[in-house]
């Protein structure tokens, strides 16, 4: 059992000047290549026979300068880059990549898209909990946990499959709407989806949830206070498990969710085990998100008209009718496209890690002056040798598995 | 959400801006999007972020720069932006500031908020702002040998030939 980092702070940290001998203390390098950090980051751990006494986080091995590519693709263009942020939820990086660029280019979402873009962010809600606990359970030694969990990521691949024909880099959505419209049969797999999923959802919470070994590894271990919480910017699922009840769905409703019946899921223990059961019930509700909004899924347009000159016309608006023909040239042309204002704005979405957003400086040409992404990850690993000090080092992957570190997000 | 750019609206008063210009003098506001922005004297930023998080804004969403080397009509070169919001009421508030060149200082906001600390790393990696006061100034993304600040608009998208410095090393040499 793991002792709390007070009781062991307490007891015999180096004095102030360093004078204490640390010659037996042992580093370890764990990371960046290790199986446990399930991407690449890296972990310098001092420890003290198998409690760490410090860590210090590194990061960085992915960066692929994304800010800077924002700043040269166009608005549509950069979908496909943020798809790669967050690879366990791409969907949710693209919708709060356009609901980013619509509020700086002020375009009003028509009604059936706002509730398609509600569903596939929910859908990738599911997918990166589903990873995430099932994550945690692999590290702590419960892998068919993993296994059912990953099952069912594999069903919402597959309607995203059917929907856009990508299965993990999706780039769905686009400036003023999305690259496909539902068809009848994505619904269907999503009603199935629906209707099998809570199933497997009690499956695996009968697994897991009152498990002595998975309770024993992650109650009590890696606990944030709701003011640490605030302090460290933490968001997401990670704030609430700490008892903030920030969740933008319901505080700043954007898209779909200020006309959807939902809960926020909340805890206080701020523990491991705590974060587990928030990604848990989080997911119940997702589903009841889902549902309600295909359900009522308003019928009409799913892009923006042809007179906003924002989304593509249909090849059949190209063909038969002149403003589908001037909209469609002049959005390919390069220096025509869309009416940048010369503006700041950020908008954010809730992505199932916290809270995603955009910072973004139009000087009105087709690109952004400069694309900032707020990622969530990088304030949650900063939090990281707070929540471990004094645990031990098999606690290790069960706090960073509790964060859910992406590290393409981390880095960018 | 489409409403448009409405700037310095002076017959709306609010009291957190009004304690703000109150204790640190006039202040420059404007609305976008219904998002509210403050510009700060840069010389006063941690007097002024600290009376805005006793003013309800306790958590730091981000800090982050922009470069306005090539934008147009810009007067200063980097502009600092600081993303507050309030989780008791939700309220969201902007705060920018402006340094220049040749040695673009601020002061650290990691005494109020412990979120500052990566973030203001991230700046100072990518733009080269300092911030003084800050516990651990290090590079976070790039490497610590890095010279350069690659977020800046002065530097090229292919990078400066950083890759040809990196040794080659074959597998007889490891």
């Amino acid at each position: 059992m793991a002792i709390a980092p007070t009781e062991f702070e307490t007891r015999d940290l180096p004095a102030a000047d360093g004078s204490r001998s640390e010659d037996y203390l042992w580093t370890l390098n764990f990371g960046p290549q290790h199986p446990a950090t399930h991407t690449t980051l890296r972990l310098v751990l001092k420890l003290e026979g198998e409690r760490v006494v410090d860590a210090m986080p590194e990061m960085g091995y992915l960066h692929s300068g994304f800010e800077k590519i924002g700043e040269h693709l166009t608005f549509n263009q950069y979908v496909t880059v943020t798809d790669r942020m967050n690879y366990i939820s791409p969907m949710a990086n693209n919708v709060a990549w356009h609901h980013a660029v619509e509020t700086l280019l002020g375009i009003e979402l028509t009604p059936r898209c706002r509730y398609i873009r509600t569903i596939i962010a929910e859908l990738a809600r599911i997918s990166d909990h589903l990873l995430c606990n099932g994550a945690v359970g692999l590290d702590t030694g419960a892998f068919t946990f993993f296994l059912y969990g990953f099952y069912q990521r594999e069903v919402i691949y597959d309607i995203f499959e059917t929907l856009c024909g990508a299965r993990f880099t999706n780039s769905y959505t686009r400036v003023g709407g999305v690259s496909q419209d539902f068809t009848p049969l994505v619904i269907e797999k999503i009603r199935s989806f629906v209707k099998t999923f809570p199933k497997t959802l009690d499956d695996m919470e009968r697994l897991l949830t009152r498990n002595r070994i998975f309770v024993d590894r992650t109650k009590g271990v890696g606990v944030l206070t709701k003011a640490e919480a605030i302090d460290g910017g933490a968001t997401g699922p990670v704030a609430r498990a700490s008892g903030v009840t920030r969740d933008l769905r319901r505080d700043e409703p954007y898209l779909a969710y200020g006309e959807l019946d939902f809960q926020i899921c909340c805890a206080s223990a701020g523990d491991c085990y705590a974060r587990y059961l928030v990604r848990m019930q989080e997911m119940r509700e997702s589903l009841r998100i889902v549902a309600d909004a295909l359900e009522n899924l308003p019928s009409g347009p799913v892009n923006v008209g042809i007179d906003q000159r924002t989304a593509l016309p249909t090849k059949q608006q190209v063909y038969s009718t002149i403003e589908g023909t001037i909209s469609h040239f002049e959005l390919s042309m390069s220096n025509r496209g869309f009416e940048v204002p010369c503006e700041e704005s950020y908008a954010a979405i809730e992505a199932p890690n916290g809270e995603l957003g955009f910072y973004l400086v139009g000087d009105g040409g087709e690109t952004a002056y400069r694309a900032r992404c707020r990622p969530p990850s990088v304030l949650h690993f900063a939090l990281f040798p707070h929540l471990i000090r004094g645990h031990t080092l098999s606690d290790v992957v069960a706090v960073l598995g509790s964060l859910n570190i992406i590290a393409a997000e981390l880095d960018r | 959400m489409a409403e448009p750019s409405t700037h310095a609206d002076p017959s709306r008063s609010d009291p957190v801006l009004d304690a703000l210009a109150a204790a640190v003098g006039p202040i420059e506001t404007s609305t976008f999007r219904g998002q509210t922005r403050v510009v700060i004297d840069a010389e006063r930023s941690m007097e002024s972020l600290r009376l805005l998080k006793e003013q309800g804004f306790d958590l730091l969403v981000d800090v982050s720069c922009v470069d306005y080397l090539e934008y147009k009509g810009a007067k200063h070169r980097y502009g600092l932006v600081y993303l507050l919001a309030s989780t008791a009421t939700n309220r969201r508030l902007t705060v920018r500031l402006f340094v220049d060149d040749p040695d673009p200082t601020v002061q650290s906001v990691v005494p109020l908020w412990g979120a500052a600390n990566w973030l203001e790393r991230e700046v100072w990696d990518l733009f080269g702002i300092r911030f003084t006061g800050h516990p651990d100034l290090r590079r976070l993304v790039m490497p610590e040998a890095f010279t350069a600040h690659p977020l800046r608009k002065d530097y090229p998208l292919q990078g400066r030939g950083e890759r040809h410095n990196f040794p080659v090393l074959t597998r007889d040499d490891g």
